[in-house]
């Protein structure tokens, strides 16, 4: 254990004087990630009450998800609305990332600003202040209405990654295309777009996500037909703690620890 | 040959001017479908609660739903709550999100990056998901009761849930990577040469980390505990499934207005409130410190 009396930085500190930090960091990481993973095992479990672990194994919860028409169906419409949000915020949110870094015009603090604004406020007003008027124009319960109101939520997003990216972007690249008589557009596609596609690509996956996972915007404007999927969890597990849930949270951590994965794998093959 | 030369550049400068203001609006102008629906979407319909939470029961202009929230109790409670689940859960989040993002700041980046995914991976993950996991950690005959019980700590299933105590544990779980991710931001910017300068002039490790580390990292720690709290203000997924009732938080009371009673004027009027409270606090800090810092520090 020679290590312990090593310096550990600096300032000359030893591992031994900061065991206690080494200790509480990997208690806190082992917080952060164990109740949820836990999940995983206990939806194999073939009795009625969540075991862990399970005395016996069975897959009957997920026999039971996939063979429920309406699980199935709400599964489809969340996955439609995070595809068709995706598809909406993300060249939106790229073309105005892209609008509010290049142009010099004074107001482009204040787009920033207003374009951000849906994930400042709470989600709440948002959600019934998209009600409201989805009652007034039929829009309660529809496709489209759901994939509007979560585009909102997830542009923010999108504005942030994709200028963040931009920001550590050598203009004199475009202004080298350019300078040789590429049209801005041209510039921007084959210059600038190539530079911040992992960027592009992140923010993409998380309008994904966010129009996936959300929950209260979906409880007052989807239903029906196109009830999502959070939203039927959410109703299910005010009553009781249905062992389906599981099987579905653990088939929803399976897709989200993918997309993490490949955000992490496109982040690292920017380096 | 001069002389035409510099009576061609006042014109020439002029139109150069306009095309380069002419440029600049049409950039500005790729920001506009994105204006549009921010408009369209939320600005039009929060307006509109506006203007309802000003309407009274007759039609007509009247305070009522504000007078109503000033003198029932039930609403000063359900404000109380939600400023007191917002503070505790963002003052647990300092006291936990603090140690672990120092710890993984003093890491090699290798690690520190591995490290890292525990942070990201529960961000990922949907919230419904991790509430739920703690539903079924945290109930009566929930695993936490159980192994309690075996190992002996307490002998009774104790009420872990559907209260106070279990609505906090899913907060402070759910709301720790909005404190982590942009406090380590501000950590890995902090120069060593501080540090290093210090320990040169004969400080201690620790009076190094107070008097240099630790002032530093605030601005880091601010923007993180903002944005968890503003977070926490608007939270409703959390404090409904593990409260259990008991934890009625000011957006819960939003969706029970207009859910149970149709009451979209008072509905309104809470949510004004709420908007102008999460508003304010971001106005003040914003002056504090630059908003991109605080919206950009995680990424």
């Amino acid at each position: 254990m020679s290590w312990l009396n090593r310096p550990a930085s600096e300032t000359q500190i030893t591992h031994k004087q900061r065991l206690w930090l080494y200790i509480l960091a990997t208690i806190i990481m082992a917080l952060l990630i164990l109740p949820t993973i836990i999940v995983i095992p206990m939806s194999f479990s073939a009795s009625q009450y969540l075991e862990f672990p399970p005395r016996e194994w069975s897959l009957r919860w997920y026999e039971h998800y996939f063979n429920s028409p309406e699980w199935m169906q709400a599964t489809v419409t969340s996955l439609k609305a995070g595809f068709l949000t995706m598809l909406v915020t993300t060249p939106v949110g790229v073309m105005a990332a892209y609008g509010l870094f290049a142009s010099k015009h004074r107001a482009t603090q204040f787009f920033f600003i207003m374009l951000i604004t849906p994930i400042m406020i709470p989600v709440i007003l948002i959600a019934i202040g998209a009600f409201y008027v989805y009652v007034k124009i039929s829009l309660v319960n529809s496709m489209t209405g759901l994939v509007i109101a979560h585009s909102i939520l997830a542009l923010p997003l999108v504005l942030i990654v994709v200028s963040a990216a931009l920001k550590s972007f050598d203009v004199n690249l475009e202004m080298a295309a350019r300078s040789m008589g590429a049209s801005r557009l041209k510039a921007f596609v084959t210059v600038t777009l190539p530079q911040i596609r992992f960027s592009v690509v992140t923010a993409a996956l998380l309008s994904f996500l966010t129009s996936f996972d959300e929950v209260i915007v979906a409880m007052f404007v989807s239903g029906g037909q196109n009830s999502t999927l959070t939203r039927n969890m959410f109703n299910a597990l005010r009553d009781q703690i249905d062992p389906t849930i599981a099987s579905i949270s653990t088939i929803m951590i399976v897709i989200s620890s993918t997309l993490l994965i490949l955000a992490q794998v496109f982040g690292k093959a920017r380096e | 040959m001069s002389a035409s030369a510099h009576m061609d550049q006042k014109p020439n400068e002029a139109m150069l001017l306009k095309s380069a203001q002419r440029e600049r609006w049409a950039l500005l102008g790729l920001a506009s479908p994105a204006m549009i629906m921010v408009l369209v979407i939320m600005v039009l319909p929060v307006g509109w609660l506006f203007y309802l939470s000003f309407l009274g029961d007759d039609g007509n202009f009247s305070l009522e739903h504000y007078n109503r929230m000033l003198e029932s109790k039930a609403y000063g409670r359900i404000f109380l709550t939600t400023f007191n689940v917002s503070f505790l859960t963002t003052g647990l989040c300092i006291l936990i999100g603090y140690p672990l993002s120092y710890f993984l700041s003093q890491l090699p980046s290798r690690a520190a990056n591995l490290c890292m995914l525990t942070v990201l991976l529960p961000f990922w993950t949907s919230l419904l998901v991790r509430t739920y996991a703690w539903l079924v950690l945290l109930q009566r005959k929930g695993l936490l009761n159980n192994w309690a019980i075996d190992l002996g700590l307490w002998d009774q299933p104790v009420k872990l849930v559907h209260n106070l105590n279990g609505t906090l544990i899913g907060m402070v779980h759910i709301m720790l990577p909005f404190l982590v991710l942009p406090l380590y931001g501000s950590m890995k910017a902090i120069n060593d040469d501080y540090m290093k300068a210090a320990a040169n002039l004969g400080a201690s490790p620790s009076k190094t980390f107070w008097q240099v580390f630790f002032p530093l990292s605030l601005p880091g720690l601010f923007a993180g505990s903002l944005i968890v709290f503003v977070l926490c203000l608007g939270f409703f997924v959390t404090p409904a499934v593990l409260g259990g009732g008991k934890v009625i938080m000011v957006s819960m009371q939003i969706t029970s207005n207009i859910e149970l009673f149709f009451n979209w004027g008072a509905a309104s009027a809470l949510g004004v409130v709420l908007l102008v409270i999460t508003l304010v606090i971001l106005f003040a800090a914003s002056k504090l410190l630059r908003l991109d810092t605080i919206l950009g520090g995680g990424h």
